[in-house]
């Protein structure tokens, strides 16, 4: 009997007096995708990052089932349990790449970190796992020594997408990981996204504003507003029969194409 | 024949003849003497004993001679001497309401209890400059009413927090009895320790960044709550004693910000404090310390800390002049050895392009 | 707290230099003791950064402030300091260090490495292979090896307490990507103990090798940054490097102008306007025993 990947129990988190999230709880299983969605200021970043451990929650629990070690308390760990996980069994995709890259060093470096923070030291090994992650996100390989600095904002999101999963991890966050793309751009990443996590069998928490987003990469449904959720369950069901009079109302305003 | 030169000792003996010979300069000019230097450069000394962490006017004077008027090197002597110095001990928390002042101002309000005391200072002089003051001459004393610790100087700040509109000061059991002249900087800091590090501040880097602050880069609007500069005494509890006794009386410029007022779900919005402290009479040094311990302050009221200013790490590690002026001069010292490995690497990697490129024209010429 | 303890007042018989003003080696006893105590803790802890309570010293920051202080506080009278700069006994930097320890501990200098007991040095290791019960006190600009990869000092003290390396390997790796080889040449990073990454301060690396397992005692002073570690005797200090690019020090096509040898660090001397190169031993000490 399998126990659920990621566990969420009441989490809370204030801005002094202002509520971001308040009494979230669900459970992740391996290889579900379970999409956070809302306007911007419903609060699912914050609910993000407390649920990635980045942010302490003022009330409520996150779990999480380790490859090896059990279940742990994500907040109750050391810092450098939670650093090691953030590193290992973890990925985190950030809306803006750079806040997800080194931009002063090469793309194969930065797909190698990982590598090498465990101990990898042989450097035509480390380049040559650096180059079969570019091809897999389809970045050409002879960019391997560039910096992101010198890639487009796809190239970069495609970039931070392999730094995470080199390491095989078991959970990857992603927050907006198309926003701010070119329309033709985001349709090939999350193209790339779906084959990967399909392909992985990764379980994903990922927060977007975007329902075809949501629509396309997740198996489960959260909708927030101001803070709570008004309305969960499979994606499928929550875009086509909405309950929640906000649901209906985010539903009827996707233009339709 | 390459023969290894000798004789550095020589040289630098006679590198220091110069410097002597250049510090006192023409003979036929009259010496400069230590009680002309306290009292008619008397700025530059507060500066010195502010910088050099060390009130000794004498001192302060003798580092300035023999520094000949540069003001860093004369705060580096200051603080090589005082590391000879021993110490007894710690005094009681400065009093400053028992100042006796010669000068007390706020911007806050127009007029306050005890008055506006407009004191000794540039702020109302016109910069022209004075070529009376080229010849020597005597000037008339200044009428001066006595100067009272009875004449009641309430803090403005006081009068503010009173009615709640000012956050109080910190309780002083959190105070922390930490030296940074004894015992290195830890990050974080704390704002006891901040304010130390930021006191024997250089003027100039801490001017530069209250500056910044005006002008945008974390902006906190400040007010002048109140400037005041006097006399405060001394007090200190000897072990054998047991309890506080006057041990002298210093002259201090203070300085208390007023700004922006923060406030959480708890507390109601009220205006938060800056604080700048400096020996002697140095306004401009005050007011800036306030600025930027202001600034610092961001993380603890909730302010996102965006700018240098507010960047602890950036401030703290480098407003120390004399660590500064050490390390940027040390690049004077011979750094041959590594400057040869870096010659070594470069003319290595221009020999690689060079072979690159003559293979590439070779097998372009060979098609 | 406050240190209340009163100072002994200066023996005479203790106080050595000419005018009498200054405790033995310039630095009060309890100031000497916390250094020492720094020094313990450093030694006891191959590599990891110690923080001490550094005071201003009539040089300035620099100029090699934490190098003096370590030997001040571990100096005394029957010791034989030599002091050198970039290998040479006679610039103006060691010139300077020897003359005062001279004056304030009244102690016995020398230009021979085999005689000192004591060897203060800014940015080489002498030639002549150190033995044991001998000192080797290096005056380090930056103690932290990770400073130009991360500017935060709460960051790097995180990143050494929880064995967080992978971002110097990856400067590492970069080299490599862009120039075809790690291209550091001096102020080479090590692992010291195999725990933790060292600045051996900037020596070039031809000298990182003397410092893996030496019979010496190895005391690192940073004074403006109040940083104080050490290697203890016959410890391993390996730089690093990748498997298939592995450490290599830097070789010469020329051999010593003065004395012929053909293994230790030359210095390149311009000797004429047309631009003639002449290539000498950095040692000076090393290079005219054996002339």
């Amino acid at each position: 009997m399998s126990a659920p990947l990621l566990s969420a129990r009441d989490v809370t988190r204030r801005f002094g007096g202002r509520i971001a999230c308040r009494d979230v709880s669900f459970d992740l299983w391996p290889g579900e995708v379970l999409g956070i969605v809302g306007e911007s200021g419903s609060g699912k970043t914050t609910l993000l990052n407390c649920l990635a451990g980045r942010l302490l929650p003022d009330g409520g629990s996150v779990a999480y089932e380790t490859k090896s070690a059990g279940t742990v308390d994500v907040h109750r760990l050391s810092e450098a349990r939670r650093r090691l996980l953030a590193r290992t069994e973890w990925g985190f995709v950030n809306q803006d790449a750079r806040e997800g890259l080194r931009m002063g060093v090469s793309a194969g470096a930065n797909i190698g970190e990982r590598l090498m923070a465990v101990g990898a030291r042989h450097y035509g090994e480390i380049r040559g796992q650096a180059a079969d992650w570019m091809a897999r996100v389809e970045i050409d390989a002879d960019r391997l020594d560039d910096r992101p600095t010198s890639f487009s904002g796809g190239m970069r999101q495609r970039l931070q997408i392999a730094r995470n999963l080199v390491s095989n991890p078991r959970l990857v966050f992603m927050d907006e990981p198309t926003g701010g793309l070119d329309v033709s751009v985001q349709a090939r990443i999350l193209d790339l996204l779906r084959g990967l996590v399909e392909g992985l069998h990764l379980s994903a928490v990922l927060v977007t504003h975007d329902l075809g987003v949501a629509r396309l990469l997740t198996h489960r449904l959260m909708v927030m507003q101001g803070g709570t959720v008004v309305e969960q369950g499979l994606t499928d069901q929550v875009l086509d029969d909405p309950q929640h009079a906000y649901t209906q109302m985010l539903v009827a305003s996707i233009l339709p194409v | 024949m390459y023969v290894a030169v000798k004789g550095g000792e020589t040289a630098i003996a006679h590198s220091l003849d110069l410097v002597a010979d250049k510090r006192r300069g023409d003979r036929d000019v009259p010496e400069v003497s230590l009680e002309q230097i306290d009292q008619q450069l008397g700025l530059a000394v507060d500066r010195v004993m502010t910088e050099g962490s060390c009130y000794d006017r004498n001192l302060a004077a003798l580092a300035i001679k023999q520094a000949r008027g540069d003001l860093i090197e004369a705060i580096f002597l200051l603080r090589a001497y005082r590391t000879t110095l021993p110490r007894f001990g710690a005094s009681e928390p400065l009093d400053t309401s028992r100042m006796v002042a010669q000068r007390r101002i706020s911007s806050t309000f127009k007029d306050v209890p005890g008055g506006q005391v407009l004191g000794p200072t540039y702020d109302y002089t016109h910069r022209l400059l004075d070529f009376s003051l080229a010849a020597s001459g005597e000037r008339p004393v200044a009428p001066t009413a006595p100067a009272s610790a009875d004449i009641a100087l309430p803090r403005v700040g006081d009068i503010l927090q009173r009615d709640g509109l000012l956050e109080p000061p910190p309780p002083p059991a959190d105070v922390d009895a930490s030296d940074l002249t004894r015992e290195p900087l830890v990050l974080p800091a704390s704002r006891p320790l901040r304010l130390q590090n930021l006191a024997r501040g250089d003027e100039g880097f801490l001017l530069a960044l209250g500056y910044s602050t005006q002008r945008g880069y974390g902006n906190n609007h400040p007010f002048v709550g109140e400037i005041r500069y006097g006399h405060v005494p001394v007090s200190f509890v000897p072990e054998e004693l047991g309890f506080a006794i006057e041990i002298g009386e210093i002259e201090v410029t203070e300085c208390d910000m007023v700004n922006q007022f923060a406030g959480s779900h708890d507390v109601p919005p009220q205006f938060t404090r800056g604080y700048g402290l400096a020996f002697g009479h140095a306004e401009r040094k005050a007011m800036a310390m306030a600025l930027v311990d202001r600034a610092l302050r961001a993380d603890e009221l909730g302010e996102a800390a965006t700018s240098p200013a507010q960047d602890e790490e950036f401030v703290l590690a480098h407003s120390d002049n004399v660590e500064g002026s050490g390390f940027v001069q040390h690049l004077k010292l011979p750094h041959y050895v590594d400057f040869q490995s870096e010659l070594v690497v470069v003319r290595m990697l221009r020999a690689e392009v060079e072979k690159r490129r003559a293979q590439t024209a070779l097998s372009q010429a060979a098609e | 707290m406050p240190d209340t303890i009163p100072r002994p007042d200066i023996n005479p018989t203790d106080s050595t230099s000419q005018d009498g003003a200054y405790n033995y080696a310039y630095l009060d006893e309890q100031t000497k003791r916390m250094i020492r105590r720094a020094i313990l803790k450093a030694v006891a802890v191959p590599g990891y950064q110690v923080p001490f309570g550094g005071r201003e010293m009539p040089l300035p920051y620099g100029w090699g402030t934490g190098g003096i202080q370590v030997t001040a506080a571990i100096i005394g009278r029957e010791d034989t300091l030599k002091v050198i700069d970039q290998g040479a006994d006679d610039t103006t930097n060691a010139v300077s260090i020897r003359r005062f320890f001279a004056t304030v501990a009244q102690v016995a200098t020398t230009t021979h490495t085999e005689e000192a007991t004591i060897i203060q040095t800014r940015h080489r290791v002498p030639e002549t292979p150190l033995t044991d019960g001998q000192i080797l006190v290096f005056q380090v600009p930056i103690p932290e090896p990770l400073r130009m990869l991360e500017p935060r000092e709460t960051e790097t003290r995180t990143l050494h307490a929880l064995s967080e390396y992978g971002v110097m390997q990856v400067s590492l790796y970069e080299s490599i990507a862009r120039h075809g080889r790690i291209a550091k040449t001096y102020n080479y990073p090590v692992m010291v103990n195999g725990r933790y990454i060292m600045s051996p301060s900037p020596i070039p690396k031809f000298d990182n090798p003397k410092l893996d397992r030496s019979a010496a005692l190895q005391l690192y002073g940073a004074g403006r940054e109040k940083r104080i570690y050490a290697v203890p005797p016959h410890t391993s200090v390996k730089s690093l490097d990748f498997d298939d690019h592995p450490f290599e020090i830097e070789t010469w096509t020329e051999c010593c102008a003065l004395c012929g040898s053909t293994e230790s660090f030359l210095d390149e001397m311009i000797v004429d306007d047309a631009g003639k190169r002449l290539f000498v031993c950095s040692d000076t000490d090393y290079c005219e025993s054996r002339r």
